[in-house]
């Protein structure tokens, strides 16, 4: 297998490479914007003209409170006397942070549920679910609060605040992660290679976890960028209820975006655009990139290339299984099973 | 056959004692069935809020820890109960939850179960508002994207649905302020009411707490006309969240149901494609958008909290978020197991309306 070809298996390049036209566009604006963020989370000490939490300039004098933009201050000064662009650029730092914990623990522990309910199945199986559904459905926001309450109980210091935020939405995130791969689950147990592998004498763990988990997964790149996009806006809303990361300990767009609440009524704008223009834009960014992938692995939502130069690219479109309002996601199933 | 003769709603109950269907598929054993799943759902959130709650440390420590010496803030704690056994904690809250007892708040000491009726009326008020904002702009943009599929009008409704979504309520909140309140001016910016009109609606005896119809009863129309205006923005804050999303089911289950053999009939008998999208292909792809609406109940509770801080909108949202700004965890335990409840209500109706709607809901 060539180099090119190996690349193109990729998840989100071979999307790429298989949309066209409008959905194309999209998929690649979305990518834009979120490599732009991506960017600036990064080399946010290069690029940040002063710290997030940084009251003084270098010249020892205080900056002024709500000043409107400058050249010293392109976005202005909030009204704690903190500079809105610096705190803008590091807000992002923040963001990719708590979405990559929150990912990366919900990933873990929704999987690993997912998994074991939907293999082993029985009345752990039926507890599970009926749990999962439940928080499921509660208004995922109130959890997130909740959750915030049990692990910081409202007051968050540095780096405890991050990892608090990102454990609240790891919570709202765990039922949606073991719903999808317990229904994979489900459904790969019943395949002729577990039975093979059964027969073979494999043990139960090796069949879970080398063949089930292998074959359960195809959903999840689509799955992650939707969530990663809704880790934001949690964030951004514990934020701005009070229940953030302290503005000391990090930049957060939604405590700044609180902090400007009174600032909006006497018409200072500077202080709640630019922190809600970022949050909208990232979120905007990975949506673009889930509602892309989204859209190229439904069939009946998929744009399709002329006939003649992409024939054999639609997958058979056997089951559906609905993760998003609306949109049934079906990536190339048999294509993955060969594999195994 | 079953299509049939199931939809007829109030005679179905007696359907099966006629003819006796071995696997359930009748209408009343449907509504029984997930009526009965209410109380598990009920259970497992308060047990979930309950254990959350309280595994961390007591509330009084929360609420008054700062403010009170040691010895007090045990004596404190003792009195309430919080230094026995969590399981007796349990068992007694599980209790008083059943007969609807919520518990008091403890910042200002009253009964949540009062909150509620006080504030909620407010919040209801907003969230329907919110609905038709929602209805009016996400399904007639949804049919004209679907129609328009993959060409720039499409684009345009796509990308702003994505707008919609991506934009946190309290943000869309603060940009409709700033903009028709402080810079045309044209509406209030924060309130439900004047505050002389507040004072008046606040005289009414028994008020339901949704200022329309307070207002209606008043029968003063520049006091309706007060209270409209500022449901306005909030509305709109509210409404475009969720408005988003409609307008991406619509496309998409506009788009499927296009594909449908029927449509080509429809068209191939000259039906106008104007008339196609209204009355061939919109019908079927509305019964998705009413089984997520219950879903949506979830999402506008959460965002009620955001927009009614936003607007210093009084209804149980602002209370809940007043409360965790003091640390009162009673009461924000007591007003999030009571929205619990209501959530899992609400899902229980909007499921019962859909198999009402759809016989194919129905196991």
């Amino acid at each position: 297998m060539g180099v090119r070809a190996r690349l193109g298996r990729l998840p989100v390049i071979r999307q790429v490479r298989q949309s066209v036209g409008l959905q194309r566009g999209m998929l690649v604006a979305g990518l834009v914007i979120t490599g732009v963020f991506a960017i600036l989370a990064i080399f946010a000490p290069l690029l940040a003209p002063y710290g997030f939490n940084q009251l003084k300039g270098d010249d020892g004098v205080s900056f002024g409170a709500q000043d409107p933009p400058s050249l010293a201050h392109p976005f202005g000064t909030t009204v704690g006397g903190y500079d809105v662009l610096s705190r803008v650029i590091w807000g992002s730092q923040t963001a990719f942070f708590v979405i990559a914990v929150a990912i990366v623990l919900s990933i873990f522990a929704g999987v690993l549920l997912g998994l074991v309910s939907g293999y082993l199945g029985g009345w752990l199986d039926r507890v599970l679910v009926v749990i999962a559904d439940a928080v499921y459905a509660f208004p995922t926001l109130l959890l997130a609060i909740v959750a915030a309450i049990v692990i910081s109980h409202g007051q968050s210091n540095l780096v405890g605040g991050v990892f608090a935020a990102a454990i609240s939405i790891t919570v709202v995130f765990i039922p949606q992660y073991f719903r999808v791969i317990r229904a994979e689950a489900v459904r790969v147990k019943a395949e002729a290679f577990v039975e093979s592998a059964k027969v073979i004498g494999a043990s139960t763990w090796r069949v879970m976890f080398r063949h089930v988990l292998r074959n359960s997964t195809r959903t999840l790149p689509l799955i992650l960028t939707l969530n990663a996009s809704e880790a934001i806006l949690t964030l951004a809303a514990l934020g701005f209820l009070g229940f953030g990361i302290e503005p000391t300990s990090a930049a957060e767009w939604g405590y700044d975006l609180n902090r400007s609440i009174s600032d909006v009524t006497s018409g200072i704008w500077w202080t709640s655009i630019f922190p809600g223009a970022a949050i909208v834009l990232i979120v905007l960014g990975l949506t673009l990139i889930g509602e892309s992938l989204n859209d190229l692995a439904d069939p009946r939502l998929r744009t399709r290339r002329r006939s003649s130069d992409a024939a054999g690219d639609d997958g058979a479109a056997d089951d559906d299984i609905e993760v998003v309002p609306g949109g049934a996601i079906d990536a190339d199933a048999p294509a993955d099973r060969e594999r195994a | 056959m079953t299509a049939a003769t199931v939809p007829a709603a109030p005679a179905a109950p007696s359907a099966p004692r006629r003819r006796p269907r071995p696997a359930g598929g009748s209408l009343g054993r449907y509504i029984l069935v997930r009526f009965l799943l209410i109380f598990p759902t009920v259970f497992i959130l308060v047990t979930l809020v309950f254990l959350f709650m309280r595994t961390t440390g007591d509330p009084i420590t929360a609420a008054l820890g700062g403010r009170l010496p040691a010895d007090q803030l045990a004596e404190r704690i003792h009195e309430a109960g919080y230094d026995r056994p969590l399981i007796v904690q349990y068992v007694e809250y599980l209790g008083h939850v059943f007969t609807g007892d919520f518990g008091r708040t403890l910042t200002d000491n009253q009964l949540v179960t009062d909150v509620l009726f006080r504030y909620g009326g407010a919040t209801l008020e907003l969230a329907l508002y919110a609905l038709l904002v929602a209805f009016a702009v996400g399904i007639p943009l949804g049919m004209l994207a679907a129609y328009f599929r993959d060409r720039w009008p499409d684009a345009v409704f796509r990308v702003f649905a994505i707008l919609c979504y991506a934009t946190p309520v309290f943000f869309a909140g603060l940009v409709l302020k700033l903009v028709f309140a402080v810079w045309l001016g044209v509406l209030p910016s924060s309130g439900r009411a004047g505050p002389r009109n507040e004072i008046a609606l606040g005289r009414l005896e028994n008020p339901t707490g949704v200022y329309l119809i307070d207002a209606i009863r008043l029968g003063d129309p520049a006091i309706l006309g007060d209270v409209l205006q500022h449901a306005v923005l909030p509305a709109i804050a509210l409404g475009l969240l969720t408005a988003g999303i409609f307008l991406r089911l619509v496309r998409t289950n506009v788009i499927g149901t296009f594909a449908m053999p029927y449509v080509d009939a429809a068209r191939s008998r000259g039906v106008s494609e104007y008339r196609l999208v209204r009355r061939h292909a919109w019908k079927p792809a509305l019964i998705p958008i009413i089984t997520v609406i219950g879903l949506q109940v979830a999402l506008l509770l959460g965002g009620a909290v955001l927009t009614e801080t936003t607007f210093e909108w009084k209804g149980l949202g602002f209370e809940l978020a007043q409360y965790l700004q003091a640390r009162d965890f009673v009461a924000v335990q007591g007003i999030v197991a009571l929205l619990a409840v209501i959530v899992a209500v609400v899902n229980f109706l909007v499921d019962i309306a859909a198999a009402l709607i759809d016989p194919r809901v129905r196991y």
